[in-house]
Order: structure tokens, then sequence, then C-alpha cells
């Protein structure tokens, strides 16, 4: 065993906490110094990852135990399953892409060192709260991703709007990080035991008490919280729209460890002692209330950030329902392998996808935002015309977060539909609405930012930094595109048979055929799509090729034609007005709906209060 | 019954804590029930790991007699340190709130909605 071998799970987290620490110092020598020390840090981090990702793949789970080489339950232990590495595995992805965009991105502030230092920190409790096996530690490294996170928020300290998203954020988190440490204090006072393997198997001899009920009820609220599920979703667009770009693609990966933390919370501890469907049902109700919710307020919204952080909520809805579905069969063996391991396939897939395409789009939105200086759609219009790089990108981030074919966003909701419609038909009518509704919405984005006359002011394309950060996203999102029955025959399927050890996984995918996927009923695949698709290209041509050859296109015949008064060529429908008609339609939704939005905190911790208190009844008398 | 009153104080402590983040509409009372909140809950741990007439958990020349348990002394000073970073950055925030808004009402601080 070599040293990297050995300590490989700790040496991830420590050396992206070391450079964080270091990081105040290098900012005093030099102004360029904290970027190359957080790229090189991070990447460090990140091929550390990529190996002991390799390491459990090949030789399953890794138990390291910190100051011993001895390992008992009363230590603290990291444990790295394949869930864990999965999560690890995007927290790897993410932060180096999010460390190369962030160069040119944050170029004209100053205080760099201290946002780079923040940025290595939020990486350190995301991989800590992935990576480990004790109940505190998930607690300390929780709270050191949501500071650091609420510190980068208030990151562009010159508009106030900033400062006040990250205190009503911070106001969530300290709260969630209260009821977490209620929760432990549980825990540790009925079985003297931190440890997540340890609390399970004392709860496996008597059962789960009210007290861990309690527990169960206070965990789960806490981290949908910080997954950013409705209706404690409040906060989440706020401090989205508000961080720079960058950490929002970062923010995304990090609320999915709190999405990682409701799992484990769920599958781990709690399923040896009580039955799982009660809090299965929590989840579907959840995702589904975050999927309709998000989107359809997603529809009204003319900040492009703050758009896309409604999108970024309905897309976790995808995942607690893919899921939640697989938690509340989990004690029926049968309907298990028939529907319930591939709804948790589709919804553990649509993580890493969603962590992907996702922060894809933010960070083109960032580039838009960083060239045109104003985030609002309104005033946006004709940048396709010279951000080609940032145009082509944004294209493949919208196609795969609507879920069309052949991207990866397809696959995984591909799955979900086919599993939740065993389970429940209504549920995945719901989940095919709301991704029409994710179309529609991001046709609104392209058409506002990129189509339409050029703009008033020049606009350049991206600085290169940025292009390289979106540039790693995409090649993610392709790779993940063309061989889907690859990547979850390798990376998804470790992920569901730690959360469900011993679940039967039939392969979804014929071994031949990396890139095709065969559920019960449903075959889909990449390549028959795409040949289907060039072929058709191909008979298109034809028929244009047969046309009159003779024809050129006069002056004037490229310009718009109006009815009635004369209008310039400038005139055209803004952001904002895309989708009036629907909205007109829909207004005895969103008027109740948007009045609940209110900006108060107050209101806002309310609404948290509200759902703990139905979710620990439900989970308590249920 | 004697041993009972930290616990019926934590609870007391964690409503006080709730009521105010809930009604209270300056931002440095909101804080201060985070404040509260943590407390409670801090002493909650300590108090888990209260045992009857017992020592201070440290071995060498340890005199005869139940421990009381580190571990939650251990937990209650991360706490702490973590409370302590948290009331600092959201002061902070309510600081840079008053002077970008010059107000710290929460019904007031409310650009960010819809």
């Amino acid at each position: 065993m070599s040293f990297l071998d050995t300590h490989g799970a700790i040496l991830t987290i420590i050396v992206p906490l070391f450079a964080a620490f270091l990081m105040p110092l290098l900012g005093k020598l030099s102004q360029k110094a904290p970027r190359f020390l957080a790229a090189g840090a991070l990447a460090l981090s990140s091929a550390l990852a990529i190996r002991l990702a390799i390491q459990v793949w090949d030789s399953g789970t890794i138990v390291y135990t910190l100051g011993s080489a001895t390992g008992t339950i009363f230590r603290i232990q990291l444990i790295v399953d394949g869930m864990g590495i999965f999560m690890a595995l995007i927290m790897a992805i993410v932060s180096l892409a999010v460390a190369i965009y962030s160069w040119s991105n944050i170029d004209r502030y100053t205080g760099q060192e201290k946002y780079y230092a923040l940025l290595l920190l939020v990486t350190v409790g995301s991989y800590g709260m992935v990576l480990t096996g004790d109940m505190f530690n998930l607690f300390v490294f929780f709270e050191i991703s949501s500071i650091s996170l609420c510190g980068l928020v208030a990151f562009r300290s010159q508009r106030g709007e900033s400062f006040e998203a990250a205190f009503k954020y911070m106001l969530y988190s300290t709260i969630s990080g209260v009821m977490i440490l209620f929760a432990i204090g549980i825990f540790y006072g009925q079985y003297g035991l931190l440890h997540m393997v340890g609390i399970s198997n004392a709860m496996a001899v008597n059962g789960s008490t009210m007290l861990d009920k309690i527990a169960l009820g206070l965990l789960a609220t806490v981290f949908a919280m910080k997954a950013g599920s409705v209706p404690m979703h409040m906060t989440t667009p706020d401090a989205y729209g508000e961080a720079p770009a960058g950490i929002t693609a970062l923010f995304v990966a990090a609320s999915q460890a709190g999405l990682y933390a409701l799992f484990r919370t769920g599958f781990t501890i709690y399923s040896s002692g009580m039955n799982m469907t009660t809090l299965g049902w929590v989840l579907i109700v959840l995702g589904v209330l975050s999927m309709f919710i998000g989107v359809t307020m997603a529809l009204v919204q003319s900040d492009i950030k703050r758009l896309m952080a409604y999108h970024a909520i309905s897309q976790t809805g995808y995942m607690l329902l893919g899921v939640g579905v697989g938690m509340a069969v989990m004690a029926d063996p049968v309907l298990m392998a028939q529907y319930g391991v591939d709804a948790m396939r589709g919804g553990i897939f649509h993580i890493i996808n969603h962590a992907m395409y996702k922060g894809l789009l933010f960070l083109t939105a960032g580039a838009i935002i960083h060239r045109m200086g104003t985030s609002d759609l309104n005033e946006m219009h004709g940048l396709g015309r010279n951000m080609k790089w940032t145009a082509i990108m944004f294209i493949l981030g919208a196609l795969a977060i609507a879920g069309l074919p052949p991207t990866n966003g397809f696959s995984s909701k591909f799955i979900i539909y086919e599993s939740v419609y065993q389970f429940n038909p209504i549920l995945a009518v719901i989940a095919m609405l709301v991704s029409i509704l994710t179309l529609a919405s991001f046709v609104k984005v392209f058409y506002s930012a990129f189509l339409g006359p050029r703009p008033s002011k020049p606009v350049k394309e991206a600085p290169a930094s940025m292009l390289l950060g979106m540039g790693i996203f995409s090649a993610v999102i392709v790779i993940l595109s063309l061989f889907p029955g690859f990547i979850i025959e390798k990376i998804v399927d470790p992920a569901v048979s730690a959360l469900v050890p011993g679940v039967e996984l039939t392969p979804l995918s014929s071994g031949f055929f990396p890139s095709t996927i065969i559920t019960g009923d449903g075959f889909w695949s990449v390549l028959v799509f795409i040949g289907a698709f060039v072929s058709i290209m191909i008979i298109a041509s034809l028929i244009r090729s047969m046309g009159n050859k003779g024809f050129t296109k006069r002056k004037g015949m490229g310009q718009p034609y109006y009815f009635g008064n004369r209008v310039t060529a400038s005139a055209r429908v803004s952001g904002g007005n895309v989708y009036w008609g629907f909205l007109k339609a829909m207004e005895r939704y969103y008027k109740p709906v948007k009045a609940e939005h209110t900006g108060d905190a107050n209101d806002y911790v309310a609404w948290l209060l509200i759902t703990m208190a139905v979710i620990l009844a439900v989970v308590v008398f249920l | 019954m004697i041993w009972q009153i930290p616990f019926l104080v934590t609870v007391v402590l964690l409503a006080i804590g709730l009521y105010m983040c809930l009604m209270k509409r300056n931002v440095i009372k909101i804080i201060m029930g985070i404040s509260i909140m943590e407390a409670g809950v801090n002493l909650f741990l300590v108090a888990l790991g209260y045992r009857d007439g017992g020592i201070a958990p440290i071995f060498t020349q340890a005199s005869e007699g139940t421990m009381v348990m580190p571990t939650t002394q251990a937990l209650t000073l991360t706490s702490i340190v973590i409370g302590l970073a948290t009331t600092a950055l959201m002061l902070a925030f309510a600081v840079m709130i008053h002077r970008r808004y010059g107000t710290l009402d929460v019904r007031k601080m409310r650009r960010l909605k819809g």
C-alpha cells in the first residue's frame, strides 16, 4: 500500500484546506498569485478524488480512521463508498472548472485572495460532507460550507442586495445548523455514538424510538433546505442570483451535498430500524412541489441568474422524486426490482447531470453579465452575433436541462419517467409537464439574450479562462450524453448499492453498446438517435437542393414584415413579455404564489418552521 | 426531577430563539435570537454528558468517582466556535445592510422578492 492509497481520502480534504489558509499570506505578496494557488490546489485535490474514485470502484468501500491505524466506531472515520465518491467526483469537476473560470470573472475586484480562500473552503466543506462517516463531522463540514458560501454571496460588496441575500441565506443555514446539532445530541444521548454505521446498528437492535423519529424529521427538513427544496427555497434564488457566477455553479454542487446528506440519513442511518415508506413519500411530495413551483416561478423572472436559480430548484425536484420513489418501495423487493432501483438510478444520475449542465448555464450567464454589465433579460439582445462560443455552450446546457435527446438530461429524465410511471402515472405526467415548461423558459432566455438586433454597444466574446471553465463542463456533458449506459453501470450503480446494500442491480444497457439504455419497456440509444437525426438532415438538404437554383436573396427580404403602422426594425418583444399570454391565463395561480415570495426574512423563517413542523408530524405519527 | 431542569431550559431557550427569528423585525434582534438558540443547544449537549456527582474527565491523577462524558464537551466547544463565526459574520452583514439600505428593519429589506 502506497502513501496515497492509504491516505487518499483525507488528503482530498486537507489539500484545499491548507491552500485556503495559505491564501491570505500569498495575497499580500502578489495580486496574481492566489488564482494560481487556488487552481493548483483544486487540480491536485481533484486528481486525488479521481484516484480515490478508481480505488473505490476497483476494491470497494474505503474506511479511513483519523489518527489511528485501527478503526472502531468510537473513532472519527471517513467512509468512502460508491455514493460518497460519486458526489466527490462532481465536486472535483465543478471546483476545478469554477477556479479557472474565476480568473477573468473576478479580475476587476479587489480582495481576490479572500474570494479564493472561501472558494477553497466551500470545496473542503462539500468534500468533507460527502466523505465523512461521522454525524458531528457532517455538521462541522455543513457549517464550513454554509458560512463560506454566505461570505461569497456577499462578495460583490458594491451591491446592497448581496448583503440582503447573504443575510437571509445565513439565517436559514444557521437555524438549520442548530437543528442538526440538536438531532446529533439526540443520537448521542441515546446511543453514545456519533458514527453513522454505529447509530444505524444500534437502531437495528431495538427499532427506532420516538426520539429517533424526531431527529429524522429535523435532519430531513434541514438537508432538504440545503438542497433548496420548496417550500424552504425562498432564499435560494436570492443567494444564487447575487453570488458571482462562478460561485453559483459551485453553490449548485454544494447544495447537492445537502441532498446527499438527506439520502445518507434516510438510507444508511434509518433504514435499519424503521419503515422508510413515509419518508419516501415526504421526499416525493417535496420533489413534486419543487419541480412545479420552481419551474412556474422561473417563467416569470426577468433576471437571468434568478431565472436559472428557480430552474435549479425545479431540477432538484427530479432527484427527490426519483430517489423518493426508490425509498418508498425499498421494503418490497419485488417492486424494488421492478422500478424502485431504476427510479433511484435516474435520480442519482440526474445529480451529476444537473451539476454539469446547471453549472454550465450559470457560467454562460456569468459570461453574459461580465460582457453586458447587466443581468436583466429585457436589456439584452443579439449577443449570439459576437459571443458565438458562449451561445453554442448555452444551447448545449439548455437542451440538457430541458431533457431533449440526445443529451444527458434526457437519459436521466427518461429513466425517471419510465420508473415513476409504474409507481404513479400522475407523478410522471407532472415531471414531463415540468420538462416542457423548462424548455419554454430556456427558449425565452435564448431568444432574449442571443437573438435579435445587434447590441447597441459592441460586445466581445467571453475571455479565454471563462471559455475554458465552460468548456470543461461542456466536455463532461458530451461524455455523459454519449455513454449513458456506461456511466450508469460504472458510476451510478455503485452509488445505488451503497445506499441500498444488497440490492439486485440488473444492468440497464446491453454490454455491447455503452450508449444504450433499456428499461422495462423503454429503449433509448444515443447512436440510433444521432443516426436518425443525421439521415433526416440529409433528406432535408436533398429536398432543399431540388429547389430553384437561380434564386437569390434580394435586399430587404431578411427584414421582418409588419402590418399597419410603420415600426422600426429594432421593435421586438422583450424577454419579460415572451409568454404574456400564458402568464395572463395562469394569473389566478401566479398571484398568490408570487405574493408568497415576500422578501421578508420573518416570513421565510415561518415557512422553514411550518415545513419542519409538518415533516416532524408526518414522520413521527405516521 | 432536578436533572430534568437543563432540558427544560434548553426547550425554553430554543423557543425564545425561534420566536425572535419569527417575530422580531430588527436584524440585530434576529441575530440575538440565533445566538440564544445556539446557547440552548450547547446547554443540551453539556447536560447530556453530565453524570450525577461526576468529576472532570481528566485521567491523570484522577480521584475516585464517575467522570462526566468528555465527548459532549468537545462537541460543545466546537459548536461555540462555529457559533462565534456565524454571529460575527451575520453582524458584519447587519453593518453592511445598514450602510446600503439605511435601515435594519427586515420589512424594508425586500429588494429581492418574487
